[in-house]
């Protein structure tokens, strides 16, 4: 392991931070239109889940899924442009920079990225009165390993895409129906037994329940494990993303 | 003293699907030398730079740049090396100080450091007072010599150009000519593709031509055209000039060449050609030295490759 990846890092940060303003107003305005819209127009209609007002149930799910989008905007679409669109790996590897040290760093830079996604979120669970206290806040680290898992997973699209087309099927295949059966907007135990099953080898699922473990203290079954899967598909993603684009770019 | 190598290449080989695209390819670069890499589209002479520099595997060969094994050690190898590639990969999200500074850190170069470097960096590249610029508002020369400066930014010792002049105007590749004259000058040693071949004339010390993934003719551009070719070429264009060439008797001329309506006459006494081409009075000529081009053209053919 080294640190060169953190030029990658770097360069990222201070490009976003030129665009600062835009895109946290984006980060905080998507995902408050779902939780205002959803929490309380649906939430009229749903009444309570567990005992709770469904826009807190639904609070602990968009920590996850809001944080899931950031991680994969980025790490497909922002990192697509940087490899192919913009040339700007190219020049990178002109430099004693490694095709490792890049991905590494597209991986770090979406993981902490999305992670402010979700902060966005918890804020406005603290203004809405949903959280209290200092406790909520430990959901920060995990955040950062749903980012993380997501990001891994995504820059392996990335690096096999030869346009943004495939991005578009990534989004609707997989990420959406894995948000309606990884406990975002209803209950995982709705689901027919099968389901269930296969939700819990997703990583959504794990990130939602221990999203909603810590900041509204419902139980959790199997926390370290979730937290090992969170990690584990980040890791073999950014393997993965690694070894194939190696082989792509030193053709 | 003994000059020290600075990139080497023996027998290098690059397939893609099945085709041999870089064919036992071989050569050596001192330091302070320019050495230039001409030959059509798809000779070969982008894979051969990319394999030099550890961007891409090849197939066979052995390769060393700055003394150090590549691919093996590639990425150490490029602290002293300097990349100007073919299409510009400049960072359209920052300014011209900004892509410099960022540039040196992909370098472990600190930012303070990187920032002390920019100004004669700018001042090389004719940017002096661009710093602040964005880079939508630069031109296509501006771009290129900030691409120059960009790969100067770690003060290699050894600089890789992939066609540096391609689409510029002739003001800007004269600058650009200047800018690499001087880091001759300096030392440094480059490497560059180019199918210009008033600018391998003008910049190379040596220089090889490439056809078809092979290296077919290596020496000094004084050398090439001194044994290659014929010393002397006229031009005979104009009504006619085509059938009048056809016609001419098997030893009025030692070599020609017809494209056209125009017939490349090479020899190396001109004066019975002349007298006889003059006496046509349809006919227009042109008498000048063999160059590199023409060398280029024997060696590579006048077909369109691409």
């Amino acid at each position: 392991m080294n640190l060169r990846c953190l030029h990658l890092v770097q360069r990222n940060f201070l490009v976003w931070r030129k665009l600062m303003l835009p895109s946290l107003i984006g980060n905080l305005a998507d995902p408050l239109i779902y939780l205002v819209g959803l929490g309380f127009g649906l939430g009229a209609l749903v009444g309570t889940i567990d005992g709770r007002p469904y826009v807190t149930f639904l609070a602990g799910g968009m920590l996850c899924y809001s944080t899931l989008n950031s991680a994969s905007a980025e790490a497909l679409y922002s990192a697509f442009s940087r490899l192919k669109v913009q040339r700007t790996w190219e020049g990178i590897l002109h430099a004693p920079m490694t095709i490792a040290d890049v991905v590494i760093g597209e991986w770090l830079w979406a993981g902490v990225k999305s992670t402010l996604s979700g902060t966005a979120i918890l804020i406005v669970m603290y203004a809405l009165g949903i959280v209290h206290g200092f406790q909520p806040l430990w959901v920060l680290p995990v955040l950062l390993l749903v980012g993380l898992a997501f990001a891994g997973i995504a820059l392996v699209v990335t690096s096999v895409s030869k346009s943004y087309d495939l991005f578009t099927y990534y989004f609707t295949l997989l990420v959406t129906p894995m948000g309606f059966v990884s406990g975002v907007f209803f209950p995982l135990h709705q689901l027919p037994v099968l389901a269930q099953k296969i939700a819990w080898v997703l990583p959504l699922s794990h990130a939602t329940s221990l999203a909603r473990g810590i900041t509204l203290g419902d139980p959790m079954p199997r926390p370290f494990l979730s937290a090992l899967v969170l990690v584990a598909y980040g890791l073999a993603g950014l393997a993965l993303a690694a070894h194939i684009a190696k082989r792509r770019l030193t053709r | 003293m003994k000059r020290e190598t600075m990139v080497r290449a023996e027998g290098l080989r690059k397939i893609y699907g099945g085709r041999e695209v870089v064919r036992d390819v071989s050569f050596e670069v001192g330091q302070g030398e320019c050495f230039g890499i001409l030959g059509p589209n798809g000779a070969g002479k982008t894979t051969t730079l990319r394999c030099c520099l550890g961007l891409t595997l090849p197939d066979g060969g052995r390769l060393e740049l700055g003394g150090r094994p590549v691919p093996l050690d590639a990425r150490r190898a490029r602290y002293r090396v300097g990349v100007v590639p073919q299409f510009d990969n400049l960072d359209p999200d920052f300014t011209v100080t900004e892509n410099l500074v960022m540039f040196a850190r992909y370098f472990d170069i600190p930012a303070r450091e990187a920032r002390a470097r920019v100004p004669r960096l700018l001042e090389f590249a004719g940017l002096g007072d661009r710093g602040d610029s964005r880079l939508d508002s630069l031109s296509g020369g501006m771009k290129r010599r900030l691409t120059l400066a960009r790969a100067l930014v770690n003060d290699p010792d050894i600089l890789f150009l992939d066609e540096p002049t391609t689409g510029l105007d002739p003001q800007a590749r004269h600058l650009i000519w200047d800018g690499l004259k001087r880091l001759v000058a300096e030392g440094k040693t480059l490497i560059l593709t180019t199918h210009f071949m008033d600018e391998a004339e003008r910049l190379c010390n040596r220089l090889c031509v490439m056809d078809s993934g092979s290296i077919i003719a290596l020496d000094t551009p004084r050398n090439l055209i001194d044994t290659l070719i014929e010393p002397i070429v006229i031009e005979v264009y104009g009504d006619g000039a085509g059938a009048w060439a056809r016609g001419l008797s098997p030893g009025s001329v030692d070599r020609l060449e017809i494209t056209g309506e125009t017939a490349f006459c090479y020899l190396h006494d001109p004066v019975a050609l002349l007298e006889l081409a003059r006496a046509t009075t349809s006919l227009k000529l042109l008498r000048r030295a063999a160059n590199l081009e023409d060398v280029f053209i024997k060696l590579t053919g006048r077909y369109i490759r691409d």
